[in-house]
């Protein structure tokens, strides 16, 4: 699978209230979630913000509450993936059972600049800057997270096992 | 090679002797708990697996805590899919408003999670019940869809870090400043991915509640869990909680874990806390942390005790110390909230919470509303809070050009007074 997009640069400790606010989360409604995504660090983001563009941010992405609202917000917006030095380890876990893809790459994250477009090989890990004509290398994904993303997520996954089991 | 508490936890959950950092194991889970934020979703994704039952009826907890009692139409909706979901699965641990509390504080104190437990819920800060030496840890919806249909799920052995402290504790020092120091140090990524093991003769004198309150913000370092042995102090807390727990959990009693001497550690730090301060995080991150002396010109628009991280009766208790007698600023807003309707209770009958009325203090019911913005307490554009919750993220407590200052309960009660932000030392 290959997602490209235009790049939308951020910081270190991008946190779950910086995705979604929690004031946003007596809903679940990935749209309405979506219409708010990032709001409080760039307001225009989510009038901007195409189809396939491509999150790059710095360390810890995604630190903070468990809510799931996050990666729902950002997939909903139109974000094809997000690629940081680091992830928090909730929303990582988050992310893979939800079907978003992440991506973690010092070299990626260092070298992008806001703006740039970025193409990326989901399968290989591998990411082009295609404005820079350079390209970078993300950390291999565990075995067993590359298993659930073959099975379309962690529902799926328990689904297949729990018809084998019976 | 020996093994940590958190790795004993996770190898007696998946049937195996052993089990080292990195590897991927299924462990059975305990308790799954869920509230009204996380819950709609979790319960969406269980409907939608076709999944008819959940596991265990009396391993399931759902709690509306945040935006309850219901803030508007929309909340009161999702509140509504909890109850609805409880009673289609006969859960008995559903606990309605009025028997409701903040999901952290309510289940140690019923005797729902005891030690040596593998709990998840979908909540980050989960991680709380680390303190009665039980391995528990924050996931997604999707998670606690899956471990609510077949009671296992998949996990991480995480690497341990060891966190010593030396000393002896001042007066108006607690848990919250312990917490805070190692997070000032190692950073809000600092124990990423890791457990957080916290001991030292200032952690075996520490109460349940301090316990309770370090391990609850393991997760503003990043850690997959915060844990402390279980010891007297333990057995104590457990001996008074178990009287509530319902019979299946007490048929199934618990057990006390010790890491092993020779048990591994990715690093291991030690602090002399004898000379430390009351400490508070300034915004917007939990690590930007500084002694209280040196922020006494902050002023403050409103206080906030309470919330999963210090709203327990310990916590109530100090904080009436440090208002008898007195007033809150004119000019300030101080919100107390217990946090469960036990702590309520015991507050009234301590007389705790006629001081906080004395004092001018805002008292209500159990609910997260004001820690993340929800309701009941959000600041406006330029307010500046000081309160005892966990974050101090950019637009946490209301609008996004609001500050929040994180302390613990003295040093709020005191602020209040004092319309800065203060040491209780300064209201001799």
């Amino acid at each position: 699978m290959i997602l490209k997009g235009k790049a939308w640069k951020f910081g270190d400790d991008i946190n779950t209230d910086d995705i979604i606010p929690a004031r946003y989360l007596n809903t679940i409604e990935p749209l309405e979630l979506a219409a708010h995504c990032m709001e409080d660090v760039v307001p225009e983001f989510v009038k901007k913000v195409n189809k396939g563009d491509i999150i790059v941010a710095g360390k810890n992405f995604g630190c903070g509450s468990s809510r799931e609202h996050a990666p729902i917000a950002i997939k909903a917006a139109g974000v094809s993936c997000v690629i940081a030095r680091s992830f928090a380890r909730i929303f990582y876990r988050n992310a893979f059972n939800m079907g978003l893809p992440i991506f973690e790459s010092e070299e990626a994250s260092n070298n992008i600049n806001e703006g740039d477009v970025v193409e990326v090989n989901a399968d290989s890990g591998i990411i082009i800057n295609l404005t820079k004509d350079k390209q970078y290398n993300a950390k291999p994904v565990p075995p067993f997270m590359q298993e659930l993303i073959m099975a379309g997520g962690l529902m799926e996954w328990v689904g297949r096992k729990l018809k084998v089991e019976s | 090679m020996g093994m940590t508490i958190t790795e004993k936890i996770l190898a007696a959950h998946c049937g195996k002797e052993l089990v080292e950092p990195g590897e991927l194991i299924n462990a059975n889970v305990d308790i799954i708990l869920a509230n009204d934020i996380t819950a709609p979703i979790a319960i969406k994704e269980f409907k939608k697996s076709g999944a008819k039952k959940v596991f265990d009826n009396n391993g399931v907890v759902l709690i509306p805590d945040h935006f309850a009692p219901n803030k508007d139409i929309a909340s009161a909706e999702q509140c509504k899919i909890l109850r609805d979901f409880a009673k289609e699965q006969k859960l008995n641990l559903y606990f309605e408003v009025g028997r409701m509390g903040i999901e952290h504080a309510l289940l140690p104190e019923q005797g729902i999670v005891l030690p040596g437990d593998l709990v998840v819920g979908a909540d980050s800060h989960t991680c709380t019940y680390g303190g009665l030496g039980a391995f528990s840890t924050g996931v997604g919806s999707t998670d606690v869809a899956a471990a609510m249909i077949t009671g296992e799920l998949w996990f991480r052995v995480p690497e341990s870090m060891k966190f010593i402290y030396r000393g002896h504790l001042k007066k108006w020092v607690g848990g919250k400043d312990l917490i805070l120091h190692v997070i000032g140090d190692i950073g809000v990524d600092g124990a990423l991915y890791m457990a957080m093991e916290f001991a030292g003769e200032v952690i075996d004198a520490l109460d349940m509640a301090g316990r309770l309150t370090m391990c609850n913000m393991a997760i503003e370092a990043g850690g997959k869990n915060g844990i402390i042995a279980p010891d007297k102090i333990t057995e104590e807390y457990v001996k008074q909680s178990i009287v509530f727990s319902p019979e299946s959990i007490k048929k199934k009693g618990y057990k006390f874990y010790q890491s092993d001497i020779d048990a591994r550690y990715t690093d291991i730090r030690e602090y002399d806390c004898t000379g430390l301060e009351p400490l508070v995080a300034c915004p917007p991150l939990p690590s930007n942390v500084k002694p209280v002396g040196k922020l006494s010109n902050i002023t403050i628009d409103q206080a906030f005790i309470g919330s999963c991280t210090n709203g327990r009766l310990e916590d109530l208790r100090i904080v009436a110390e440090v208002l008898r007698g007195r007033k809150v600023h004119p000019y300030v807003r101080l919100i107390v909230i217990p946090a469960t309707q036990r702590i309520y209770r015991q507050a009234i009958n301590e007389g705790l919470i006629e001081t906080f009325l004395d004092a001018d203090a805002a008292v209500s019911t159990p609910t997260c509303g004001p820690c993340l913005g929800g309701h009941m307490g959000i600041l406006a554009n330029g307010e500046r809070a000081i309160a005892t919750t966990n974050r101090n993220f950019v637009g946490r407590m209301g609008h996004p050009e609001s500050e929040v200052y994180l302390s613990n309960p003295a040093v709020a009660a005191a602020s209040a007074v004092l319309g800065r932000i203060a040491s209780p030392e300064e209201l001799r």
